[in-house]
C-alpha cells in the first residue's frame, strides 16, 4: 500500500507541537496545555487513520517509507505490520490522557514538562515504526533523555535516585544491543529489518546476538531479576510519567522480542526458551508475592506490572500462535489497565499527596464513581473474564500449556496471587468506614477525570467481550512469524 | 612564477607564519591597548579563515614537497580545515574572558597563529624531521599560552608543568625517531613503510622499540592514558579559553599525525602498533570514565572527558581499517564541536565577582537560564553518546569499525565505559535541572553565546543530515591506505 509519509507524520507531528510550545511565552501555561492536547489528539487521529487503512490480510510491512540517511545501506525506513501498528495506536491514545491528567497536577515548569512528553511521544512512536535497526536504536535509546528528565524534575522525593537508576540500567542494557546490531550489519550487509528478517545468521552467532538483544529487552520489559529499576521509577515518576512507563515503555521490550529475537535468531530463541520460561515464572510468582507486601500503591502496581510482563515473555517464547497473539493482546490490555490504575492512584494522590495504602480507607463512601472505576481496572488487572485482561492472560496460558504443562501450571498461580494482592489493595483503600480525618471531605471524580477514565473503562470492557478488532489485526503477522520460526527450526534440524 | 606555484601546497602554512610575524610587529610597535589587541585578534581570525580557504582551494590528489617530507592529500586537507576552524573558534572565545582578567594582549593571537602553523605542519608531515619540527613549533607555542597569565600562580604552574612533561615526551619521541632512523636508514615515512613491510620486520626489535617510543611521544600529545598526567592540571590551571584551545585543535593535529605514522608509515607493522593503540584506548576510556566521577571542578572534569574521548577515537585507529580511520575523523569533528560548545558554557559561568568553575555552581540553572541549561544539556547528553545526538554517531562509527575487525574485548569495554561516562555527564544535567537554583550568572556574552548556540544546534540536528560528514570522512581517509 502506498502512503504519503503518514508514518513520518504520526511520528514527528508531536515534535512539531513541542516546537510550537517552545515558542510560547513562559507564563502562557494555558496555551501550552491546549497546544499539547491538540497535538496529541491530532496524532491520535492520524494513528486511527493508519489503523483504519491497515490491510489486515497483507503479510508484509505497510505504509513503507524509505529515504537515504546515514549512507551505506543504513536508511531512514519506516513501516508497520500487524505486530507494531496497534502499539502506535496505543501510544497515540494514551498521550492525550496523560496531558489531561497533568492539567492541574503539574504547575511547575509546565512548558518544559509538555515538551518532554511530546518529544517522548515522537521517540516512542518511532520505535514501533522504524524498519531500520540503527533508526530503531536511535528511537529506543533516545527515549531515555526525556524520561530521565520527567522523573528527575517532576518526580517525588527520591526522584534523583530513581531517575539515575532508570537511566543507567536501561543504558547498560542497550549498549550491548548496539554492538550486536553492528555485528549484524557486517554479517548481513544491511540494517534493513525486512531483509534481516529473512537473513539466516549462523547458529553460534545467533547465540551471542540473542544474548545481547536479550540484555536490552529484558531490562526494558523488565524481567526478573533486572526489574528493580521499575518500582523506583514508577513510584517517583509523576502520574503521567508512570502511565507512559507502564503503558508504552515496557512494551518496547516485548515488541523487541517479537520483532528481533524470535524471527531473526530462531535457533537461539529455541535454545534459550527454557531460561525465559524460568525467569517468567519466577517473575510471575515472586513479584506477585512481593506486591502482596507493599505499603505503597504505586509500588504495588509496579510489581504487578512485572508479573504481567512475565505472562508476555512466556507467551512469546511458547512459539505458538495463541501464545504470541496472547502476548501482544496482554501488552495492549496492560497498556490500558496499568495506565488506568496509575491514573487512579494519581486521582487520590492529587487530593491527599500520599501514596501509602494505610493513609486511605473507606473511599467508596465519598467517591462512588472513583470506586467503580478502580474496581473495574482492578478486576481487569486480575484478569477477570469480561475484561481485556482475561483474553491476553488466557491466550498466553494456552500457548504456554502447549509448550510445557508445568509452565502453565506454575504460571496459573500468578493469576490467583494477582487476585489476592489486587483485591486486598482494593479492600484496604476502598472499604470500611472513613477513619482518616482528611478523607472526610475528599471529592469524587471531576469532569476532567471522567473524561480521562471514560474511554479507558469503555475499551477495557469492549476488548474483554469483543477482542477481535485487535486480534484480527495481529493474526496474519503472527501466523507468519510463527510459521517462519518453525521453518527455520526445521531447516536447522535438517542440516544436522 | 614557477617557483611560487611549486610552493602552492605550502601556502596556508606560509600565510600563517607571515601573518604571525606581521601581527607581532604590529603589536610591538602600536600602543599597548586592549582595543589594539582585540583588533589583532580579529585579524588573526581572518587569517585562519583565509588559510582554510587556501586549503579548500588546493587541487584534489596528492602533492608532495621537499622530497616527500611534506605531503598534502585529501586527509591532510580535511584535518587542516578542522584544525583551522577549531583554532578560530577558540580564539573567538578568548576575547571577553581575557579582557575580564586584564590579560587581553596581542601576543595571544600571534601564539595561536604559530601553534596552528605547527599543527598544519604536523598534519602534512611525511618525514620524521618535519614531524618533529611541526610538533615542536606547536608545543612551544602551547607552553607559553598555558602560562599567558603570567601574574596568575595557577596559570604559570600549568605552563611549567606542561613544559617539563612535554619536553620529556619530546625527548622520548626523538629517541624513537633516532632508533627508527638507525634501523631503516631513512627519516622518510615512505622508506620506513617499505622497511616495516619487509618480512620479519615485526621481529626487528630496534625498529619496534623505536616505534613504541614514537607512539609514546604522540600519546602524550593526545593525552592518552598512561601519558595523560599533565592534562587535568594544565586544563584546570590554564585560562579557560586557552583550555578550550588545548582541548580542540592540538588534539586534531596530534591524532592526524598519529594516524599518518601508524597507518601510512608503519602499515607493515600493524599487528605491533595495534596492540599498543588498543591498550592506550582501553586505559584511556576506563580512566576517563572513572576518574571523572569524583571531579568537582568542571575544567578538570572536561579534562578527564577529553582523555576518555581520545580513548574512543583511538578505537577507530586500533581497528586499523579504512572504516576505523573514517570513524576517527568523524569522531574528531564531532568531538571538537562538542568540546568548543562545552567550553563556551564554562566561559558563561560568570558572576559579578568573577568566573566560577565548580560544577555545583550550575545548580538549578534550568530555572535561572533555561536556554543555557538546555544547550549545555544537549552537549552533555551528546558527550554521553546518547542518540539521536551527534555524539552517538561519533561513537557509532568507531565501534562499527572495531566490530568489523572482530575486536570484541575493545568494543565491549568501550561501550561499558561509555555507560560509566554517561553517569558523570548526566550528573551535571541533574545538577542543572533537578537541584535548587543558586545566584544567577551574569548575562552571557554574545561570542560565547554564538559558539554555544551554533555547536549545540549542530549536535542536535546532525541526525537529520549525517551523510555529508560521513562521505567526506570516507573520502579523506582514502589517501592513507
Amino acid at each position: 500500500m502506498n502512503s504519503f509519509g503518514v508514518l513520518s507524520l504520526v511520528t514527528f507531528f508531536p515534535l512539531a507541537g513541542a516546537l510550537a510550545i517552545a515558542a510560547q511565552n513562559r507564563e502562557a501555561k494555558r496555551n501550552a496545555r491546549w497546544i499539547a492536547l491538540y497535538t496529541t489528539l491530532f496524532t491520535f487521529g492520524v494513528s486511527l487513520f493508519i489503523w483504519g487503512n491497515f490491510d489486515k490480510a497483507a503479510t508484509g510491512f505497510q505504509f513503507v517509507e524509505e529515504m537515504e540517511w546515514l549512507g551505506g545501506s543504513i536508511k531512514y525506513k519506516m513501516g508497520v505490520d500487524g505486530i507494531s501498528v496497534l502499539f502506535v495506536v496505543l501510544t497515540a491514545f494514551l498521550m492525550p490522557l496523560c496531558i489531561i491528567a497533568s492539567w492541574e497536577a503539574i504547575e511547575e515548569r509546565v512548558k518544559e514538562y509538555l515538551i518532554a512528553f511530546l518529544v517522548l511521544e515522537t521517540l516512542m512512536i518511532g520505535v514501533f515504526c522504524a524498519l531500520d535497526l540503527v533508526l530503531f536504536y536511535l528511537f529506543f535509546e533516545g527515549g531515555l533523555i526525556p524520561m530521565f528528565l520527567i522523573i528527575g524534575v517532576w518526580g517525588g522525593e527520591r526522584r534523583v535516585y530513581a531517575s539515575f537508576k532508570f537511566f543507567l540500567y536501561t543504558l547498560l542494557g542497550s549498549v550491548l544491543m548496539l554492538l550486536a546490531l553492528m555485528a549484524m550489519y557486517w554479517h548481513a550487509g544491511t540494517t534493513d529489518i525486512p531483509t534481516l528478517l529473512s537473513h539466516r545468521f549462523p547458529a553460534d552467532m545467533q547465540w551471542w546476538l540473542w544474548l545481547a538483544f536479550f540484555a536490552s529487552f529484558a531490562v526494558k520489559l523488565p524481567m526478573w531479576p533486572v526489574h528493580t529499576w521499575l518500582p523506583d521509577a514508577h513510584v517517583e515518576a509523576p502520574t503521567a510519567g508512570s502511565v507512559i512507563l507502564a503503558g508504552i515503555l515496557l512494551k518496547m521490550g516485548g515488541y523487541g522480542f517479537l520483532r528481533f529475537s524470535l524471527p531473526m535468531f530462531p535457533l537461539a530463541s529455541q535454545e534459550f526458551a527454557p531460561l525465559v520460561f524460568a525467569l517468567s515464572v519466577v517473575a510471575i510468582i515472586y513479584t506477585s508475592l512481593v506486591a502482596l507486601a507493599q505499603e505503597d500503591v504505586k509500588k504495588l502496581i509496579a510489581y504487578s506490572s512485572v508479573a504481567h510482563m512475565g505472562f508476555v515473555t512466556m507467551g512469546i517464547f511458547s512459539f505458538t500462535v495463541q501464545g504470541v497473539d496472547g502476548a501482544i493482546f496482554q501488552m495492549l490490555s496492560h497498556g490500558l489497565v496499568s495506565a488506568a490504575l496509575f491514573l487512579c492512584v494519581g486521582v487520590v494522590y492529587d487530593r491527599m499527596h500520599t501514596r501509602r495504602i494505610d493513609a486511605y480507607g473507606g473511599l467508596v463512601n465519598r467517591m462512588p464513581l472513583y470506586a467503580f472505576c478502580f474496581m473495574l481496572f482492578t478486576l481487569a488487572n486480575v484478569g477477570l473474564p469480561g475484561t481485556s485482561g482475561f483474553v491476553g492472560e488466557f491466550l498466553t496460558l494456552v500457548g504456554a500449556f502447549k509448550a510445557s504443562t508445568w509452565l502453565a501450571f506454575l504460571a496459573t498461580f500468578g493469576v490467583i496471587l494477582s487476585a489476592a494482592y489486587a483485591l486486598y489493595l482494593y479492600r484496604r483503600m476502598m472499604f470500611g468506614p472513613i477513619e482518616k480525618p482528611g478523607l472526610r471531605t475528599i471529592s469524587d471524580l471531576g469532569y476532567r477525570e471522567i473524561v480521562v477514565f471514560a474511554p479507558l473503562v469503555l475499551l477495557v470492557v469492549l476488548f474483554g467481550f469483543y477482542p477481535s478488532p485487535l486480534l484480527d489485526v495481529t493474526a496474519v503477522s503472527v501466523k507468519k512469524l510463527v510459521s517462519n520460526y518453525e521453518a527455520a527450526i526445521r531447516a536447522a534440524a535438517a542440516m544436522r | 612564477m614557477n617557483q611560487l606555484q611549486a610552493y602552492w601546497p605550502l601556502y596556508p602554512e606560509i600565510l600563517l607564519v607571515v601573518a604571525a610575524m606581521v601581527l607581532l610587529m604590529l603589536g610591538a610597535f602600536r600602543p599597548e591597548r586592549e582595543a589594539e589587541a582585540e583588533a589583532i585578534g580579529w585579524l588573526a581570525i581572518g587569517t585562519l579563515g583565509l588559510a582554510a580557504w587556501f586549503v579548500l582551494q588546493q587541487p584534489a590528489g596528492v602533492q608532495q614537497l621537499f622530497d616527500g617530507a611534506f605531503v598534502v592529500d585529501g586527509f591532510a586537507r580535511f584535518m587542516k580545515v578542522l584544525t583551522l576552524v577549531a583554532s578560530a573558534a577558540a580564539l573567538l572565545l578568548s576575547f571577553d574572558y581575557m579582557r575580564q582578567v586584564r590579560a587581553l594582549k596581542f601576543e595571544y593571537p600571534v601564539l595561536v597563529l604559530l601553534a596552528t602553523a605547527g599543527m598544519l605542519m604536523m598534519i602534512s608531515a611525511n618525514d620524521l624531521i618535519s614531524l618533529y619540527v611541526g610538533l615542536e613549533l606547536q608545543s612551544l607555542a602551547l607552553y607559553v599560552m598555558a602560562a599567558i597569565r603570567r601574574d596568575d600562580l595557577r596559570s604559570s604552574e600549568a605552563g611549567l608543568k606542561y613544559f617539563v612533561l612535554g619536553a620529556l615526551s619530546s625527548g622520548m619521541l626523538l629517541y624513537g625517531a633516532s632508533l627508527i632512523y638507525g634501523f631503516t636508514g631513512s627519516t622518510s615515512f615512505a622508506t620506513i613503510a617499505s622497511a616495516a613491510a619487509q618480512p620479519g620486520a615485526g621481529q626487528n626489535i630496534g625498529l619496534i622499540i623505536g616505534l613504541v617510543f614514537l607512539l609514546v611521544g604522540l600519546a602524550f600529545k593526545v593525552s592518552a592514558v598512561p601519558f595523560h598526567m599533565w592534562t587535568p592540571d594544565v586544563y584546570e590551571g590554564a585560562p579557560t579559553p586557552v583550555t578550550a584551545f588545548f582541548a580542540a585543535a592540538p588534539k586534531v593535529a596530534a591524532m592526524a599525525l598519529l594516524m599518518r605514522v601508524t597507518l601510512a608509515g608503519f602499515a607493515g607493522a600493524k599487528p605491533q602498533w595495534q596492540q599498543v593503540i588498543t591498550a592506550l584506548a582501553i586505559a584511556s576510556m576506563l580512566l576517563g570514565a572513572f576518574a571523572a566521577i569524583g571531579q568537582s571542578n568542571i575544567k578538570r572534569l572536561l579534562a578527564y572527558s577529553a582523555i576518555g574521548n581520545i580513548g574512543y577515537a583511538l578505537i577507530g585507529l586500533a581497528a586499523g581499517s579504512p572504516e576505523g580511520a573514517r570513524g576517527v575523523i568523524i569522531y574528531l569533528v564531532i568531538y571538537v564541536v562538542m568540546t568548543l560548545g562545552a567550553f563556551a558554557c564554562v566561559l558563561a559561568m560568570r558572576r559579578s565577582q568573577g568566573m566560577v568553575e565548580e560544577i555545583d555552581e550550575l545548580s538549578g540553572l534550568a530555572q535561572n537560564n533555561l536556554a543555557m541549561a538546555t544547550l549545555l544539556a544537549i552537549l552533555l547528553f551528546s558527550l554521553a553518546g546518547l542518540p539521536p545526538l551527534a555524539g552517538f554517531f561519533a561513537k557509532f562509527y568507531v565501534f562499527l569499525a572495531a566490530v568489523k575487525e572482530g575486536m570484541w574485548a575493545l568494543a565491549v569495554i568501550g561501550v561499558l565505559a561509555s555507560v560509566v561516562g554517561a553517569y558523570y555527564y548526566v550528573r551535571i544535567v541533574k545538577i542543572m535541572f533537578f537541584d535548587e537554583p543558586r545566584e544567577r550568572f551574569a548575562a552571557i556574552q554574545p561570542k560565547a553565546g554564538l559558539v554555544m548556540g551554533v555547536t549545540s544546534i549542530y549536535i542536535l540536528l546532525y541526525v537529520v543530515w549525517p551523510a555529508p560528514l560521513v562521505d567526506a570522512a570516507g573520502a579523506a581517509v582514502k589517501s592513507l591506505f
